[in-house]
């Protein structure tokens, strides 16, 4: 089988705009989550959220482009020309129809859905926007992608909530390392913060008021985020060939499903995905030095994670890094799993170890290294990106540091 | 018996199944085989039939409501808060 290397990332998140925003925001400590902005709060509970601040679509798009797209849309697409530009690839004749693209959405164009069905609804209107449906489906992003970067070979959205741009990314890894595609440009985007959405979230009351402390004693439940993070993947002959920057190699994926409770996960299935990505990337547990977790802040999920990452490594689970960058750029559902990868490959390839942010009190139960609140430097060789979603649907990435 | 009380206990009745003799002020919540997700289903109907914002939020639930007595004194306060 090829080996898969990531040549390009991008990301749109609330701690930045570009990887190097992104960068330095970890490397400073200074997470993203805020008072609400973007939309009016007044009928809102959850007021605090970690959006993406100052993007304006303008500065990106044409009027007539943005006819089209989704805020959810305007992510990817200025994630993926990110990506593009710094795996310094070009797609030719010969290459497109080998290139895959595979951005995955949770929901789709929310925003666009609840603009539309408000006029309707709520003026009294007799008619949408024309766009509406190729702006709200949820592979809009996808297309929109595909249609930027002159990708002609297999696309696709995927959708599994939480685990989406997980599920995205594995499967593109897979495409490439086993010959269906050259080069796969993945990940996934999500513009979840309107007014419906937001009352959505706190109908099932898991979402804190405060801040999003994963793994604490005091943690009160989830932020929402917004934004996208793509990648370019290639096989390691062909980025060595044209001397393209090789960030991290993509090593393993790992996918499981609870087949349990809706909402509450399993520690078992958890488990069995983190070990079908160890198995994929037939690499020992002990190896693994950074676990980028999904640590949503949430009662139920961080002693969940806590547990499977023990069953998994046992006596190597104590000196593990684990940290949730949720606590950054809070939780971006569909995109999470992407915007997550962006600080697993800095782990791997400038040893830059994202930590735990807000972190207070230890909580008993969940009794690993968080890395809580500051950075660390220290040369990381393998990694793993967890995600888990609702619905019981288990996704874990593994890379390598690429050492040449 | 409450009204409210009343109109609290056909609402989780309807949501569960549960045997109406066993709701008591003082039934413990987890003793009664309340699933997280039937629980954020009653305060929906409960907010939905009284008109109220009940704070809840899952992840600090010990905190909140042990008993059902909880739930009803709280219900009972933010009605009064309404009117």
């Amino acid at each position: 089988m090829r080996r898969v290397v990531v040549t390009g990332m991008g990301v749109v998140s609330a701690i930045g705009t570009g990887v190097d925003q992104y960068r330095e925001a970890i490397a400073g400590a200074k997470g993203g989550i805020g008072p609400i902005e973007t939309i009016s709060t007044e009928r809102l509970t959850v007021r605090t959220a970690a959006e993406v601040k100052g993007f304006d679509p303008a500065a990106h798009f044409t009027q007539t482009e943005l006819t089209a797209l989704d805020r959810f849309s305007q992510f990817a697409l200025v994630a993926a020309r990110e990506a593009m530009a710094s795996s310094g690839l070009t797609m030719d004749e010969t290459l497109a129809p080998r290139a895959a693209c595979i951005v995955g959405s949770g929901a789709g164009g929310q925003l666009t859905i609840e603009e539309g069905f408000r006029r309707l609804y709520e003026e009294g209107k007799h008619r949408v926007p024309p766009l509406t449906v190729p702006r709200y489906m949820s592979s809009a992003a996808v297309s929109q992608v595909s249609m930027a970067l002159g990708l002609k070979g297999p696309s696709f959205g995927v959708s599994s909530a939480c685990a989406t741009a997980t599920h995205a990314i594995g499967l593109g890894f897979q495409m490439v390392r086993g010959g269906l595609a050259d080069v796969a440009v993945v990940g996934g985007a999500e513009a979840p913060l309107s007014m419906g959405c937001i009352k959505s979230w706190e109908a099932l009351r898991v979402v804190s008021k405060d801040t999003c402390r994963p793994f604490c004693k005091d943690r009160t439940g989830m932020v929402l985020g917004e934004g996208a993070g793509i990648f370019v993947l290639e096989t390691l002959d062909a980025a060595r060939r044209r001397g393209a920057p090789i960030l991290a190699e993509v090593i393993g994926f790992g996918m499981s499903a609870d087949a349990g409770d809706l909402l509450s996960p399993s520690p078992e299935g958890a488990a069995r995905a983190v070990r079908a990505a160890l198995d994929d990337a037939a690499i020992a547990p002990e190896v693994v030095t950074y676990v980028n977790a999904h640590g949503t802040g949430t009662a139920a999920n961080d002693g969940a994670e806590t547990k499977a990452i023990h069953q998994v490594f046992g006596a190597h689970a104590p000196t593990l890094m684990v940290s949730s960058t949720k606590s950054f750029h809070g939780h971006a559902l569909g995109a999470s799993g992407a915007i997550e990868l962006v600080a697993t490959v800095m782990a791997v390839h400038d040893g830059l170890v994202a930590p735990t942010l807000n972190f207070t009190t230890p909580d008993p139960e969940c009794d690993l290294d968080y890395v809580p609140n500051d950075p660390r430097h220290e040369q990381v060789d393998v990694a793993l990106s967890n995600s888990f979603a609702f619905g019981g649907l288990n996704a874990v990435l593994a890379v390598r540091r690429f050492a040449g | 018996m409450s009204d409210i009380e009343n109109k609290i206990y056909d609402i989780i009745v309807e949501k569960t199944g549960v045997n109406r003799g066993k709701l008591r002020r003082d039934a413990i919540l987890g003793d009664l085989n309340i699933s997280s997700l039937d629980f954020v289903e009653i305060l929906f109907s409960v907010e939905e039939t009284f008109d109220i914002e009940v704070p809840y939020n899952a992840n600090t639930q010990d905190q909140d409501f042990k008993t059902l007595g909880d739930i009803i004194s709280a219900v009972e306060t933010l009605v009064t808060e309404r009117d």
